[in-house]
């Protein structure tokens, strides 16, 4: 008695998306003349992956909130602690071809630092990098979990603390002798495993690796959920304390949904640094993980699909308003999250839902 | 019971059990040799000067059906928070069967040994179904990695369906728990204890907000727990005590945080301080 992952209409949605990630926006992008109707611009793909490693963190948003009903407010800090790990590999396979035509990144240079920090010692392999990707957040989140969820702070508590250990982070990050860059972090990268970063070719690629992992993580995400592990956690979310006195302990449970939860942000912002090009601490910014959750709301909240189409659906609008009305586009969020939170407490995907029931 | 004093009790409890550490304990090594379930020994409870306990000791024993009333602000609940670990005494020693030191647990563990509570406002998953909310409460390891890859075996869907029977609740197996009545939820509630198997079962009020006809069927269901369970109903309704104690069986009355009388309930109700204490001087 195991309730099927995805029913067999979705599985064919997700090789749908599979395909469509795979073959048709490679093909659309790279073969398809730029004259013809059907060809996909160079910046309509370099959005597309955006907005992939935004919906990468919605989802991750929803295992925590929406089905274990901790919001995390610091979800950016986990998003750019992932993108740093990659900028680091991405600084050192610069090499000489900085202003400055040293080994070491610009901003040392410009620091006068002669040799390289302590965190930078394996900072040039690929593997070690993209093992910190992993690493890095997923040992801060079990970290400071584990004394969260022992201490049983919950609710509106957890969320500002979360935020407020990003704010510090950012703070951190915007020193110099940290190490990181300052305010400018990491940019103008050149190259990634010796392949140039910047020509189309690999835009589509890392765009298209996004599309895959997104993809890989919905699967995961929902035989998560569908699992007796899922129920816990939403039997958490709804009555902790009938689950404690059920001979439950929640703090398992939620230091384990948490820590993956970060572990997929800082996936999304490894993935997200090579193709926009920079990762400064902006992206530590209360502001950032805030959006997280606005993605998650709007698209509907413990539902797995419903983030990712949030984050699809906010990004989307935010990137034709900002070039049609930009002083406007603050507004507009500020409207959209007041009107989910009164009339779509279920989220555009509960909206779709709840017209189907109608209707049959 | 208000709720900042509930939170003083969890406070004082955690600041115990980081001093002490917690000791795992295993459930099959509760050794009831004396044929007593729960001892409950001098314990008490204030919170900022005020006694919700005093020196109060209780014995159940194995497979005893207990009824324990009192007016409101008795100490009845916060009694259910010590022995469940919710709330952590100032004094006392609180022992399941007659080797396990209760108050050196956690909640959890408290309950994986064999204490269910039942609380006073209705608690299940509401979003879960009745029979996910059931599952949930199955017997087996509590562990992340067994949640994980957890699957219900044949004896398992069996108990399930037998315990579904039980509290009436079999047609809305699929249903969604919030969509119940109250007092559907309440059977709910004592299904989902019985999965558990436990040796005690507290029960807060179990009957509030059911009908005449729900409150018999669930006294008829607590008599037949009777003798494999140790049952502790904290009740007001007297009817129901009354079909509970057959008028044969034991009633404790407690007031100001300690035992006032305890006998049959038609003794009890004689009991010219007891009636002093119901109707107020």
């Amino acid at each position: 008695m195991k309730p099927a992952i995805l029913s067999p209409k979705a599985w064919a949605g997700v090789l749908a998306a599979i395909i469509v990630m795979a073959v048709l926006v490679p093909v659309l992008n790279l073969l398809v003349p730029e004259s013809s109707v059907f060809h996909l611009g160079d910046f309509t793909v370099s959005l597309l992956g955006k907005i992939l490693c935004y919906a990468i963190c919605a989802l991750a948003m929803d295992l925590i909130w929406g089905y274990t009903g901790i919001l995390s407010l610091g979800h950016g800090l986990f998003f750019a602690l992932g993108g740093y790990a990659m900028g680091m590999y991405l600084m050192r396979q610069i090499g000489r071809d900085g202003q400055y035509k040293s080994d070491m990144p610009d901003f040392m240079v410009f620091l006068n630092w002669k040799e390289f920090p302590w965190h930078w010692a394996l900072s040039d392999s690929f593997v070690a990098q993209m093992l910190f990707v992993l690493l890095v957040p997923g040992l801060l989140a079990f970290v400071f979990g584990f004394f969260a969820f022992r201490s049983r702070i919950k609710g509106v508590y957890f969320s500002i603390i979360t935020q407020a250990l990003t704010f510090a982070a950012m703070l951190l990050f915007f020193r110099n002798e940290t190490g990181f860059g300052g305010n400018n972090g990491f940019t103008d990268f050149k190259r990634i495993l010796d392949v140039p970063v910047t020509t189309p070719q690999m835009r589509v690629i890392l765009c298209v690796i996004t599309g895959l992992v997104l993809i890989a993580f919905f699967v995961m995400a929902r035989a998560i959920v569908q699992s007796k592990f899922g129920r816990v956690l939403q039997a958490i979310r709804d009555a902790e304390t009938r689950v404690m006195f059920t001979g439950y302990n929640p703090v398992s449970y939620k230091l384990a949904i948490w820590t993956l939860s970060a572990v997929m942000c800082g996936v999304a912002g490894a993935l997200y640094v090579p193709q926009v090009g920079i990762i400064n601490p902006g992206e530590m910014s209360p502001a950032a993980s805030i959006e997280i959750a606005i993605w998650a709301a709007v698209g509907g909240r413990a539902t797995l699909i419903g983030p990712i189409v949030g984050a699809f659906f906010v990004n989307g609008a935010k990137s034709w308003f900002t070039v049609a009305f930009p002083e406007f586009w603050l507004y507009f969020l500020g409207a959209l999250f007041i009107a989910v939170t009164l009339f779509l407490p279920n989220g555009l995907v509960g909206l779709l839902r709840r017209k189907k029931e109608q209707r049959t | 019971m208000t709720p900042d004093l509930m939170e003083q009790g969890a406070e004082r409890l955690a600041q115990y059990r980081q001093k002490t550490g917690t000791v795992i304990t295993q459930a099959d090594a509760v050794y009831f040799g004396q044929g007593v379930a729960l001892y409950v020994d001098e314990i008490s409870v204030s919170f900022d000067g005020f006694k919700a306990l005093n020196r109060l000791s209780l014995t159940i024993d194995v497979g005893e059906l207990r009824c324990i009333i009192g007016p409101n602000g008795a100490g009845k609940t916060t009694m259910m928070d010590c022995i469940t670990g919710k709330t952590r005494p100032d004094s006392g020693r609180i022992s399941f069967g007659s080797n396990i030191d209760v108050l050196r647990m956690s909640e959890p563990q408290i309950a994986q040994i064999g204490i269910g509570r039942k609380f006073q406002k209705p608690t299940v998953y509401e979003q879960l179904s009745v029979f996910e909310n059931l599952e949930l409460a199955l017997k087996a390891d509590r562990g992340v990695r067994a949640a994980l890859f957890h699957r219900l075996s044949g004896e398992q869907l069996d108990r399930i369906a037998e315990v579904l029977l039980l509290i009436h609740l079999k047609d809305e197996a699929q249903r969604t728990a919030g969509l119940l009545s109250h007092g559907q939820k309440q059977w709910l509630e004592i299904g989902m204890l019985l999965m558990q198997d436990p040796k005690l079962l507290l029960l807060d009020e179990p009957v509030a907000g059911m009908t005449d006809e729900e409150t018999e069927r669930t006294a008829e269901l607590f008599l037949t727990l009777e003798g494999q369970h140790s049952l502790v109903v904290v009740e007001h309704d007297m009817k129901f005590v009354d079909q509970l104690t057959q008028g044969r069986k034991k009633v404790t009355v407690l007031h100001e945080g300690s035992v006032l009388a305890e006998g049959l309930l038609s003794d009890v109700q004689a009991n010219e301080k007891v009636v002093e204490v119901y109707l107020g001087r």
